[in-house]
């Protein structure tokens, strides 16, 4: 029984000459065991983020839905804390009660010693002892997203949603802020669903990659086994056998369907029998072998 | 090329101040009274109107009395009313007769109750039009047909429903503040980071959290735009309201100066009238620099 599991989901919106709809994503299914990390990748408008949207519960699917421990999502819940890409401070907060406001929500019954000691533990973990009585205004995008993923763990969800959660951020810090999740992620392992569109920080954390095609009607097409053993660092991962594999693969994948106007040949046939696993650990699977022209 | 920042605005505005008095003074001189070409019977005619009167000496000058109400009066005449005005402020001297601190006090108040009522209603509605993006459509077409009608417009309307003047001057305030402030929340709210509504959802806060963790501290900028427009436009409001109704106040004290002829009066109050808006501007000003933030 899986922990998370998206089950036959569909979602469509009123198109904008008024008549008629717009299939955004069309029969998703995945299950999700209970302390993975997933993500999903696809272009620009594939819809990954209302993907996760309906999972955090604040948009509602077409059809089919997410079942999270037995349980329909209905709406949203202390249960899955989502991190945004615009970080979502309440910029009229500190750090501080940024954080504290999530605690005292999740633990309404705690002592405001206990909140405090409780913020303060996480605000240690990603680093950000000092800043506690900054407004966000105050801090750089790095420390911005720092506050966001504390104030994630802090109300310990079953379920982190990431929303494309380095995307603002500048490419230095991003790889810094990216060791830092993993190193969270190790010790609290969360059950984890991403969605990005960064391969390389895809292949750092997850444990299992969906390739979402394009929209409209878009769906997920494969899903990648990550098979690099953990603890993952940026440095040795490289190293990985399977590294540039996986990274060709779903970098091949995303290139084959830049373009709106492609239609995959195999599009019919992975509708039918749902998503191609890809493992690099049986060599005989059925991947994909890029041509080596360049 | 740098440009001296060390000198003080202060200065050039003491120095304007003193060509603007200065030249006020110069053009309300009068000339003295030049009796050459006058026939006697000319002269008495004038001294019997009042014009002029004959010195102890047989000289005759302009009748100070009459120099009152001739022409726009001097700064220094205005500064001498002033004077006693402003040492008669704590007096009441009859019914329509009070200090200049009394009818100060008067205005404030008076502005004050109805800009308060004002401001409360136009949040309170404001926030749940820009929550409700329908209910706002629907009832936008009547916001914009009320908004532009001036507040003085719906003073015989008021007056006969309320029957009473002095409801009837808060209530013309009341309806001066309440539009701006009232588009402007709305605005505010409908405009918010839609992810800080969807925090406020994931952490299950209560209703009542939601709106003063969240959706008041967030559109709080935006609010106090509207309310700012709204104190102005029921400052300008306040001072007609009072010259109709005739209630005390320093709008009542630039009329009641008008029906006496005392020019000097008017342009006193009319200096009353601004020093209470310099005041109360920047105490707002202090109070909303409490609760704007930066993105």
């Amino acid at each position: 029984m899986s922990f998370l599991s998206i089950d036959h989901m569909s979602k469509y919106f009123p198109s904008h000459s008024g008549n008629g709809t717009v299939c955004i994503f069309e029969d998703v299914t995945v299950k999700i065991t209970k302390g993975e990390f997933v993500t999903v990748i696809g272009h620009s408008g594939c819809g990954k983020s209302t993907l996760l949207n309906i999972i955090a519960g604040l948009e509602t699917p077409t059809e089919g839905g997410a079942i999270l421990n037995g349980q329909e999502v209905t709406g949203p819940g202390l249960d899955r804390m989502v991190v945004f890409q615009s970080f979502a401070l309440m910029p009229w907060m500190t750090v501080f009660e940024n954080i504290a406001l999530a605690v005292r929500s999740a633990y309404p019954t705690w002592s405001s010693q206990e909140i405090k000691a409780h913020v303060q533990k996480y605000i240690t973990l990603v680093g950000l002892q000092g800043a506690e009585t900054k407004k966000p205004t105050a801090l750089s995008g790095g420390m911005k997203q720092r506050v966001g993923l504390a104030r994630a763990f802090s109300i310990e969800p079953k379920v982190l949603l990431l929303d494309e959660p380095f995307a603002q951020i500048d490419a230095l810090t991003r790889g810094v802020i990216q060791e830092e999740l993993v190193q969270m992620w190790n010790a609290t392992r969360n059950t984890v669903f991403m969605v990005t569109h960064d391969v390389d920080e895809a292949i750092l954390l997850s444990d299992r990659i969906m390739l979402m095609t394009n929209g409209p009607s878009a769906r997920i097409a494969e899903i990648v086994d990550v098979t690099i053993p953990r603890p993952r660092s940026r440095e040795t991962i490289i190293e990985d056998e399977h590294y540039y594999k996986i990274r060709n693969h779903i970098i091949h994948f995303l290139v084959r369907h830049a373009s709106h106007e492609h239609t995959d040949e195999s599009g019919d046939d992975a509708k039918r029998s749902g998503p191609l696993e890809i493992n690099f650990r049986d060599q005989a699977a059925n991947t994909y072998e890029p041509a080596v022209s360049h | 090329m740098s440009i001296k920042q060390t000198q003080h605005p202060f200065f050039i505005s003491i120095f304007f101040l003193g060509i603007f008095l200065f030249a006020w003074h110069i053009a309300t001189i009068s000339p003295p009274f030049d009796p050459t070409g006058k026939t006697d019977e000319e002269l008495m005619v004038m001294e019997f109107n009042g014009d002029i009167m004959q010195t102890d000496d047989g000289q005759y000058v302009w009748n100070p009395e009459k120099e009152k109400v001739k022409g726009v009066p001097g700064p220094l005449t205005v500064m001498e009313k002033a004077w006693v005005e402003l040492n008669e402020a704590f007096v009441i001297k009859g019914t329509n007769d009070h200090g200049i601190a009394f009818l100060v006090g008067y205005t404030v108040s008076r502005f004050a109750v109805g800009f308060l009522a004002a401001s409360l209603v136009a949040i309170l509605v404001g926030i749940i039009l820009g929550l409700n993006q329908m209910l706002f459509r629907a009832l936008n077409p009547f916001i914009q047909i009320l908004k532009p009608i001036s507040p003085l417009a719906w003073m015989p309307l008021l007056l006969y429903t309320v029957k009473d003047p002095k409801w009837t001057a808060i209530l013309v305030v009341f309806m001066a503040a309440v539009w701006p402030t009232l588009a402007t929340t709305a605005f505010g709210v409908n405009t918010l980071r839609k992810e800080y509504l969807q925090v406020a959802a994931i952490l299950q806060l209560s209703w009542f959290k939601r709106l003063y963790k969240v959706i008041l501290p967030g559109a709080a900028p935006t609010i106090v735009n509207g309310l700012r427009i709204s104190f102005g436009s029921a400052l300008v409001a306040v001072v007609p309201a009072e010259m109709l109704l005739g209630e005390l106040g320093v709008g009542y004290l630039s009329w009641i100066e008008w029906n006496n002829l005392d020019i000097a009066g008017v342009i006193f109050a009319i200096l009353v009238v601004g020093t209470v808006g310099v005041i109360l501007d920047s105490g707002f000003n202090k109070l909303a620099g409490l609760v704007t933030y930066q993105e």
